[in-house]
C-alpha cells in the first residue's frame, strides 16, 4: 500500500491538532495544578480559584478538548476522502 | 447483520436502530420514574420501609436479568462486541456506568469530604484520562476492529509474547478491581435487606451472571444504558433537593461556591473554638499515654494493672462509697486481658493522635506544616493526578467498549458521550460534599446531645464506622472533634440529611448497586474474554469454532466470577489500595506500548515487550517495598524511608512505570530491527478510517 502526499498531509494535520489539544489538557491540569497554592486567593464566584478549577473548570475543559476533537477529526476525514461509508 | 441479532436490541439499519434505542430507553426512563413514585405513595400509605428495600433489589436486578435474557447470543461478534452497532450516545452511557464504580458513586463524595481539596485528584484523574483516551487510543483501535486489548498487542507486535504480557497485565488489573466490586455489591444488598454478607455478594453475583454469562457485551451494554440511568437519577435527586434546601437554587454545582464560602468561615472559627480545643486536647492526652505506654511494653502492662488494682485496693481500705469502688472494678475488668490484647488497644488508642488535630481547611491546596511538607503534597497530588488519567486510558475494560461502535466516527463521538455523562457524577461529587460539610459544621455541630437529629441516631446504630458521635468533654454539646465520621456515610444518608422519604434512600441504595453492578459486568468480560479469546483461541486451539470459543469464554466467566466472590467474601483489608494499584499497573504495562504502537511506526516486539516489562516492575516493585501490606507480603524489613523516592507515595508508582515503559520500548526498538513491513502497513491501517488501496482486513468475526 503507498501513502499519496494527501495521506501524509491528513496525518500531520492529525498529529497538530492532537499536539495542541494536548497542551491544552496540559496546561489545565498540571501547570494550573501546580501553582494551586498561588491561585486559590483568587475569589471566583464564592470558590477559590484553584478549587473551581480542580472540581469543575478542568473538567469542562476536557469535555470541550474532546468535543473539539471529534467534530475536527470528522470534518478533516471528509476533506481528505478517508472518511467511511455510512455502514460498514 | 449478524444471525444473532433478534428481539428488541436489533433494528433493520443503524438510524433505524438508534432510533428505536432512543425510543426504548426513554420509555424505560419513564417508567422507572413512575416506578419510584407509585413507591413513595405506598409509603406514604405505610409500606414498610423493609418492604421497599427488598422491591428495589428485586426489580432492579430482574429488569436486569431480564435484559440480559432478551440480549442473549452465542454469535462471537455479538457476545464479544456487541455487534459493532452500539452508537455514540448508547455506547457513552455504557461507558459511563462501566467506568463509574461502587468506588464513584459512594466514595467519592465521602472521600472529598474528608480530605477536602486534596480529594480532588480523583475528580481530575478520573476525567481528564479521557482526553487520552480520544486523542491516542479510542479512534484507533475501533478501526483495527478486533476483541480484546490484548489482540492489538499480539497484531501489532506480533507473536504470543506481547500478547501474553497483555493478558497477565489485563487479568492483574481486572480481577482486583472486580473483587472490590463484588464486594461493594454484598455491602449494599446488606444495607438494602438486611440479609448477611456472604448472601449479598452471592444474590448480587446472580444478577451479574445472567447479564454477561447469557449475552456477553451485548447484554452488558443494553444492562449498562439500564444502569447508567438509574444510577445519575439516583445520584441527583438528594443532591438537589439539599441545594434547594440551604441555597434555594436546584442547580448546585453553579452555586456551592458561596456554601463553600461559609464553611471556610465555620472552620477558621472552629480551629480556634475553645471548647474544640479541649476535646482536641484530651484525644491528645489518650493518644500520648498510649503511645507511652506501647514504648514500655511489657512492663508497662504490668505495672497499669497494678495501679488499677491498688486503686480498687485503696477505695476499699477508704470504705468509699460503693458507686466509686464498682466504677474503679470496672476499670480493672475492662483492662486488656494480657499483653497482647494491650498492645492491640493501646495502638488503637495511639491512632487517637488523628483527632487530636486540628479540622482541615476543605479549600486550602497542599496543606503542610512547612514550605518542604507542601511541596511534597503538591507532588503527590500532581503525581496521583498523572496516574489516575494514564491508569483510565489503559484499564482494558474501558477500551473494549470502543469496539462496540459502528465506525471510527463514531468511537470518536462516543468519547465525548463518554466523558459528558461521567462528567455530571463527577462535578456533582465536590458539591455534595460541601453541601454536607455545611450541614454538619453548622447545624451538627453545637447540638445538644439530647436533640440530635434523626439521621445520626439512625446511622450511629447501623454501624459505628460510618457515624459516631461521643461526648468526649461531657458538656452535653456535640463539638466537631467529637464526630467520627466514615466517608461512605455522605452519600448514603444525603436524603436523610435533606429530609426526604425512605424511598429517595432505597433508590440511591439502588443506584449504588447499579454502579457497582455494571462496572463488575465489564471487568468480568475483560477477564472471561482475555482467557477464552486470547489464550485459549489464539494460543492454544485457532481452530476453535465460534461456538466452542463463546460457550469456552461462558464457563470462563463463571469460573471467575466465582473466584472473584470468594475472594470477596473473604473481605480482604486492602481493597481499597488495591483498586488504586490496578491504575497504576494499567498505566505502566499498557499506555506506552499501546501508544507507540499507534504512533511509532519502528517499535517492534522487543521493545514493546521488555517496555511492558520494565514499567510494570518498577511499578510493582515501587509498590513492594514502600507499602504496608505489600511489605507484609513479600517481607520487605528495610525502613519505608529508604525506598521513597522523591516522597511519592506508593499509590502513584505509575509515576516511574510509565516514563520508563516508554524510554525502554524506544531504546530497545533502536536496538533491534525494525518491523516487518506488513506490521507497518497495519500501522497506516489503523491510522486512516479508511484508506483508499488497503486491502487490510482487521474487523474480528
Amino acid at each position: 500500500m503507498q501513502l499519496s502526499e494527501k495521506h501524509r498531509e491528513y496525518w500531520s494535520k492529525n498529529l497538530a491538532i492532537t499536539g495542541i489539544l494536548l497542551f491544552i489538557w496540559f496546561v489545565a491540569t498540571f501547570v494550573v495544578g501546580y501553582f494551586a497554592r498561588e491561585i486559590n486567593s483568587i475569589n471566583f464566584f464564592g470558590w477559590p480559584l484553584a478549587f473551581y478549577m480542580a472540581a469543575q473548570g478542568s473538567l469542562i475543559i476536557y469535555v470541550v478538548i474532546i468535543w473539539y476533537y471529534a467534530r475536527y477529526m470528522n470534518k478533516l476525514d471528509q476533506a481528505y476522502g478517508v472518511a467511511e461509508g455510512e455502514e460498514e | 447483520m449478524s444471525g444473532g441479532s433478534s428481539g428488541m436490541f436489533s433494528g433493520a439499519t443503524q438510524s433505524a436502530f438508534n432510533t428505536q434505542l432512543k425510543k426504548i430507553y426513554t420509555w424505560y426512563t419513564g417508567g422507572f420514574v413512575v416506578f419510584v413514585v407509585g413507591l413513595a405513595i405506598l409509603e406514604q400509605m405505610g409500606l414498610p420501609r423493609a418492604w421497599i428495600g427488598y422491591i428495589f433489589l428485586l426489580a432492579t436486578v430482574g429488569l436486569y436479568a431480564g435484559i440480559g435474557i432478551m440480549s442473549r447470543t452465542s454469535d462471537a461478534a455479538e457476545y464479544y462486541v456487541a455487534g459493532r452497532r452500539v452508537p455514540a450516545l448508547f455506547n457513552g452511557m455504557a461507558t459511563g456506568a462501566d467506568w463509574m464504580s461502587a468506588a464513584s458513586f459512594i466514595g467519592m463524595a465521602g472521600t472529598l469530604y474528608l480530605t477536602g481539596f486534596g480529594g480532588l485528584a480523583f475528580i481530575m484523574g478520573w476525567t481528564g484520562g479521557y482526553c487520552l483516551v480520544a486523542l491516542f487510543l479510542a479512534p484507533y483501535l475501533r478501526k483495527f476492529g478486533q476483541f480484546t486489548i490484548p489482540d492489538f498487542l499480539g497484531a501489532r507486535y506480533g507473536g504470543n509474547i506481547p500478547r501474553s504480557i497483555g493478558i497477565f497485565a489485563a487479568i492483574l488489573c481486572s480481577f482486583t478491581y472486580v473483587v472490590a466490586q463484588i464486594y461493594g455489591v454484598g455491602l449494599i444488598t446488606t444495607r438494602l435487606t438486611g440479609v448477611s454478607f456472604e448472601v449479598g455478594i452471592f444474590l448480587g453475583l446472580g444478577g451479574i451472571l445472567v447479564c454477561s454469562f447469557l449475552g456477553g457485551m451485548r447484554a452488558v451494554t443494553w444492562t449498562q444504558v439500564a444502569q447508567y440511568i438509574i444510577l445519575i437519577v439516583a445520584y441527583l435527586i438528594p443532591v438537589v433537593w439539599l441545594s434547594v434546601k440551604y441555597t434555594g437554587v436546584p442547580v448546585p454545582q453553579f452555586v456551592y461556591g458561596k456554601v463553600l464560602e461559609k464553611v471556610s468561615a465555620r472552620e477558621q472559627v472552629l480551629i480556634k473554638d475553645p471548647k474544640e480545643l479541649e476535646v482536641r486536647g484530651i484525644f491528645k492526652a489518650r493518644a500520648d499515654e498510649a503511645s507511652a505506654n506501647l514504648k514500655g511494653l511489657p512492663s508497662s502492662f504490668d505495672a497499669g494493672k497494678q495501679k488499677l488494682a491498688a486503686a480498687v485496693d485503696k477505695l476499699k481500705a477508704d470504705a468509699a462509697p460503693a458507686d466509686q469502688v464498682a466504677a474503679a472494678e470496672k476499670a480493672l475488668a475492662a483492662y486488656p486481658k494480657d499483653a497482647a490484647a494491650a498492645k492491640a488497644q493501646w495502638t488503637k488508642d495511639a491512632g487517637l493522635a488523628a483527632r487530636a488535630g486540628p479540622p482541615l481547611r476543605h479549600a486550602q491546596a497542599f496543606p503542610g506544616k512547612d514550605e518542604a511538607a507542601q511541596d511534597v503534597s503538591r507532588r503527590n497530588f500532581l503525581a496521583l493526578v498523572f496516574c489516575l488519567m494514564v491508569g483510565t486510558a489503559a484499564l482494558p475494560h474501558i477500551l473494549m467498549r470502543y469496539y462496540t461502535t459502528p465506525s471510527v466516527k463514531e468511537a470518536r463521538q462516543s468519547v465525548f458521550w463518554s466523558l459528558f455523562f461521567i462528567f455530571l457524577l463527577y462535578f456533582t461529587a465536590p458539591a455534595l460534599a460541601v453541601l454536607v460539610k455545611y450541614d454538619v459544621y453548622s447545624f451538627l455541630v453545637g447540638t445538644e446531645f439530647a436533640k440530635l437529629p434523626q439521621w445520626v441516631a439512625s446511622w450511629t446504630r447501623v454501624d459505628p464506622s460510618l457515624l459516631s458521635i461521643v461526648d468526649i468533654n461531657r458538656d452535653g454539646i456535640v463539638q466537631l472533634a467529637e464526630i467520627a465520621i466514615g466517608g461512605d456515610i455522605v452519600v448514603l444518608a444525603t436524603p436523610e440529611i435533606a429530609g426526604l422519604p425512605y424511598v429517595i434512600s432505597g433508590l440511591v441504595a439502588a443506584g449504588g448497586l447499579a454502579a457497582a453492578l455494571s462496572t463488575a459486568d465489564g471487568l468480568l468480560l475483560t477477564i472471561a474474554n482475555a482467557l477464552s479469546h486470547d489464550f485459549y483461541y489464539k494460543m492454544l486451539d485457532p481452530n476453535a469454532s465460534t461456538a466452542r470459543r463463546v460457550t469456552i469464554s461462558k464457563i470462563l466467566l463463571l469460573i471467575v466470577a466465582l473466584a472473584a466472590a470468594s475472594v470477596a467474601a473473604q473481605k480482604p483489608a486492602d481493597i481499597l489500595f488495591l483498586v488504586s494499584a490496578a491504575f497504576s499497573l494499567a498505566a505502566a504495562g499498557f499506555f506506552p506500548a499501546l501508544v507507540l504502537g499507534i504512533f511509532w511506526k519502528r517499535a517492534n516486539k522487543w521493545g514493546a515487550t521488555l517496555g511492558m516489562i520494565a514499567g510494570l516492575g518498577i511499578t510493582f516493585y515501587y509498590m513492594a517495598t514502600t507499602q504496608v501490606w505489600l511489605r507484609g507480603v513479600f517481607g520487605v524489613t528495610s525502613p519505608v524511608a529508604d525506598n521513597i523516592w522523591w516522597g511519592i507515595q506508593p499509590i502513584s508508582a505509575g509515576l516511574w512505570g510509565v516514563p520508563l515503559g516508554f524510554l525502554v520500548i524506544i531504546v530497545v526498538s533502536l536496538l533491534t530491527p525494525a518491523p516487518d513491513k506488513e506490521t507497518q502497513d497495519l500501522v497506516e491501517h489503523v491510522r486512516y478510517p479508511n484508506l483508499a488501496g488497503d486491502t487490510m482486513k482487521t474487523l474480528g468475526t
